[in-house]
């Protein structure tokens, strides 16, 4: 790995984000407007807001962070720019750690504003620190990154690589708690929770929310599945087609 | 004189499908090639193939005395394809900025490939805005940051008015004179003028290999669009 060709994949993915106004507009706002409907939603229960609002600071960034990416990594296949740094010196790392890097700056920006409008407008109580919030979204970011990355190999085009969010994160959102506690699921659906990254996201946010236990516990499986997902999906970066 | 590139019984298969038929082809340093065929004859697989992008089934390709596609290689060839493959959504000068970044050798600098392709004007526009001549002339752009030894460019003067198409052709032979070899696919026969040699391809496999007067002698015809009938037909 070369530290100048991984630089230059980072800035050029953030210069094709500066050239796209629109959808960096989108990606920092709209969870901020998210909140707030769910603010005036449980306007007379304030406490589920709390409950919920907590939750849903570490499900945005995997959800935006996994569409951003299926689509443009499904881009650069369907456009040739893929094979073309397939057949350059840039190495499938870099490649990944490029995207990864400028992904997670954007992710770092979308969760200091959510966070900081939750907290300062929408009167979020947190017991523990907001950085430690910011740190597990952008855990969450690269988690959904991972997962972008690696189904965009089996989707054709744009239409396909949409339809993976409901088939593969959706899932993911029911089972992780959010809903109704993971303990009450019924017993092979507590332990496929116990296998999807996002349960533990949820989990980190709301210990930092409350200010109870640990989050190092949560950070660390996180962090083994990103490895995982993301070795799965350096493996769809072929050099070669059949 | 050396050879650059070398393919012998190149046999590439997809699915039942058989692209390339046993073909055999061997490129001189230096020197330009042009691959004339109609569409659809395995002129982009040929070319995947020697960059290092295509499986092959059988038979072997020497480029630079290297397998194709091997790290060191990668730093010493580029490949263009026939749709333009730059981020539409960057300038022309951020294009080019990135791809040169990727390699440890710049002989040019940005500025010089701008002007040599004649996008200087329109350098901060991008990629999208640009017209189609413009597009295929940053897509060559982009395969000439990096110093390569070996530049394969599939149809890169398609849709390009004659006087630019002349440019680039003297362009591509000062490339060669500096000792870069090249491989150019076109289903325009007249460009076979300004190849050193040619390789007329068909149904996966080549027709004819040599020079144009080479190919007109052995069949006594003077366009290369009756050229390459008399040689599908046969004697």
């Amino acid at each position: 790995m070369k530290l100048s060709r991984l630089m230059s994949m980072t800035r050029r993915v953030l210069q094709q984000l500066k050239h796209d106004p629109r959808t960096m507009a989108l990606l920092v706002l709209s969870p901020s407007l998210l909140m707030t409907i769910l603010k005036y939603v449980y306007y007379s229960k304030p406490e589920v807001f709390q409950h919920v609002a907590g939750s849903m600071l570490g499900v945005f960034p995997m959800l935006v962070m996994f569409l951003i990416t299926s689509v443009a990594t499904l881009r650069e296949r369907t456009s040739g720019t893929l094979e073309r740094l397939m057949i350059s010196p840039l190495t499938k790392m870099e490649f990944i750690l490029g995207y990864a890097i400028a992904f997670g700056v954007a992710s770092l920006i979308q969760a200091t504003l959510v966070s900081s409008y939750a907290i300062w407008v929408l009167g979020l109580k947190i017991a523990g620190s907001q950085s430690a919030l910011i740190f597990v979204a952008i855990l969450d970011a690269l988690i959904g990154l991972s997962i972008g990355l690696a189904v965009s190999t089996f989707a054709k085009t744009e239409f396909q690589a949409i339809q993976f969010m409901p088939a593969i994160l959706l899932p993911q959102l029911l089972l992780s708690g959010l809903l109704v506690p993971r303990e009450s699921m019924p017993r092979i659906l507590s332990d496929l929770s116990n296998v999807l990254p996002l349960s533990y996201a949820i989990d980190a946010t709301r210990k930092v929310i409350m200010g109870q236990g640990s989050i190092a516990h949560d950070c660390l499986v996180i962090g083994l599945s990103l490895l995982l997902i993301l070795a799965a999906g350096s493996l769809t970066l072929k050099r070669q087609t059949k | 004189m050396s050879s650059a590139i070398v393919c012998k019984d190149l046999v590439v298969q997809r699915g039942t499908n058989v692209i390339l038929k046993e073909l055999s082809l061997t490129i001189e340093s230096g020197q330009i090639l042009g691959l004339l065929g109609p569409s659809g004859s395995g002129k982009t697989t040929l070319m995947r193939s020697i960059a290092g992008l295509q499986k092959i089934k059988s038979g072997e390709i020497s480029v630079l005395g290297m397998k194709p596609g091997v790290a060191v290689l990668r730093e010493k060839i580029a490949y263009s394809t026939q749709s333009a493959s730059v981020y539409s959504d960057l300038t022309c000068e951020e294009n080019l900025k990135y791809f040169a970044s990727l390699f440890s050798r710049n002989e040019k600098t940005v500025d010089e490939i701008l002007e040599e392709v004649d996008l200087n004007v329109v350098r901060n526009q991008v990629a999208s805005s640009l017209s189609g001549g413009e597009l295929s002339r940053l897509a060559l752009a982009t395969t000439l940051v990096g110093s390569p030894e070996i530049l394969i460019l599939d149809e890169p003067t398609v849709g390009l008015d004659p006087v630019l198409r002349i440019q680039l052709w003297e362009l591509f032979n000062k490339l060669a004179a500096q000792g870069k070899t090249m491989l150019v696919s076109s289903h325009v026969m007249a460009e076979a003028e300004y190849c050193h040699g040619l390789a007329l391809m068909r149904s996966g496999q080549i027709l004819a290999h040599g020079t144009s007067a080479q190919l007109r002698a052995q069949t006594g015809k003077e366009k290369m669009e009756d050229v390459f009938v008399a040689l599908v037909k046969g004697p």
